[in-house]
């Protein structure tokens, strides 16, 4: 167990060094989500009728978007002065790598979610004090890091990465955005029910995806 | 029979069926250090991430250390060490930070001691804790060394090592390589150079090895000839 353990944990807190010194990716996540927020506030002004309607959706386009922007800076990082294959040199199987930069993705993506959802919440004055938010929230991030990170290093050996990323990541990441969006709107409508529902079907994405992409990430990294 | 470090039968490997390496045939034994020189395109930078384990051959067998690639490539790993014209550090963090980080990833032992001593012996004690961006070119390949040495390797693959290296760096270099009882594959340019070090010379040529002979059956002057000879 260590020995899978303990380098995915060296390969995430490298990451997190590195972004600390940084801050391309956080910063990255956080200023384009919060932007896109203040212009969908003025696009969609919103009313107590229409904001279960309309919140769910900007926000996670929002998240959506500023993650592809973070996923890019990440493989490009290790990509730019041949530092992926030092990685690849290091006695740990492939998917010990993917695991490592899905943790350190997952935790820049969730801390900018830290402060871009409660400002959701003031823009659109709605209150998220929900116990499903969290878990919402959680999920679906696990969900995107893991086919992000898949994807950016499918894209990180291509010419335009920055183009190819979301054309070959959104289509994937549907599902876990379509679930996210309801899930978030069934909590603003008090509706455990649905809550339960989506909240499944996220965890089962998740699990498809993380499990399908360490497989393939191996693959991936192959010249 | 003598053990080998390195052995590869009839490898081949083709990039959109354009090949680069043509049934290469080599071995390494145990101990012995192997300098291959070759022109531009001739495949040497081909074979070493091949043998890094970095790429896969379209055909052929490779072992290393007795263990078969890509079958035992993890275990491989923890045995080789390998320099190449990229440093494989981060710039933003310490010398210090990347030799640990590596050292961890290798489950290295007293890593700290290791890391000290290293720093010792490469000449970067006073850099340990300067980020690496702001390096010279020399000092970092120093650290790129120390990387390649931190979990003590018994084989070293090297691609044009003293590329960027000052003279000093590349004494510091060559008494390394000489002090370490690694098996070494260098591929290089540099005649003289590589002779320091060779047990062993070959010519890679057209993805195949041409030439191969003891060095000290051979004299710089002899050998430049027979390297043009295969260059044109």
């Amino acid at each position: 167990m260590n020995y899978f353990l303990i380098p995915i944990l060296q390969i995430a807190y490298k990451d997190i060094i590195l972004e600390l010194r940084t801050k391309d990716i956080f910063v990255t996540i956080l200023i384009f989500a919060l932007l896109m927020g203040v212009i969908f506030s003025f696009v969609f002004v919103p009313t107590k009728q229409n904001v279960v309607l309309i919140l769910p959706g900007t926000l996670w386009v929002s998240i959506t978007f500023a993650g592809v922007l973070g996923f890019n800076r990440s493989l490009v990082l290790e990509k730019d002065k041949g530092n992926l294959d030092g990685l690849l040199l290091c006695p740990v199987t492939r998917d010990v790598i993917y695991f490592g930069k899905f943790l350190g993705l997952f935790l820049f993506m969730i801390s900018a979610e830290i402060f871009i959802v409660p400002l959701y919440a003031v823009l659109y004055n709605v209150s998220i004090l929900d116990v499903g938010i969290p878990v919402i929230v959680i999920l679906t991030t696990i969900g995107f890091a893991a086919v992000g990170t898949l994807f950016s290093a499918i894209c990180v050996n291509t010419r335009s990465r920055e183009v190819m990323l979301p054309i070959l990541l959104l289509p994937v990441s549907v599902p876990i955005i379509v679930a996210a969006v309801e899930g978030t709107r069934s909590i603003l409508e008090g509706s455990p029910v649905g809550i339960e529902r989506w909240v499944q079907l996220l965890a089962a994405f998740d699990v498809i995806f993380l499990v399908l992409a360490a497989f393939t990430f191996g693959a991936v990294l192959e010249e | 029979m003598t053990e080998q470090a390195a052995r590869l039968q009839s490898v081949t490997k083709s990039y959109d069926e354009a090949p680069i390496l043509r049934d290469l045939n080599l071995s390494v034994n145990v101990g012995e250090r192997l300098v291959l020189f070759g022109a531009n395109g001739s495949g040497k930078t081909t074979l070493v991430r091949m043998l890094a384990t970095l790429i896969k051959p379209t055909s052929g067998f490779i072992e290393i250390d007795g263990m078969e690639l890509p079958k035992h490539g993890v275990r491989v790993r923890q045995n080789i060490g390998v320099l190449t014209h990229q440093y494989l550090l981060y710039d933003d963090l310490t010398g210090y930070e990347n030799l640990r980080f590596f050292g961890k990833m290798f489950r290295v032992d007293h890593l700290t001691e290791r890391i000290m001593y290293l720093a010792e012996m490469i000449g970067i004690s006073d850099k340990l804790h300067v980020r690496t961006r702001t390096l010279s070119h020399g000092m970092q390949k120093r650290f790129s060394l120390a990387r390649a040495l931190i979990h003590s390797p018994s084989i070293l693959i090297m691609d044009e090592p003293e590329t960027g290296l000052d003279q000093e760096a590349i004494e510091i270099l060559v008494n390394i390589v000489k002090s370490v009882k690694s098996s070494l594959i260098m591929t290089t340019h540099n005649v003289e150079f590589g002779f320091r070090l060779a047990d062993r010379v070959g010519i890679i040529s057209g993805g195949s090895i041409a030439y191969q002979e003891r060095r000290d059956a051979l004299d710089v002057q002899e050998f430049k000839k027979i390297l043009t000879q295969h260059s044109v």
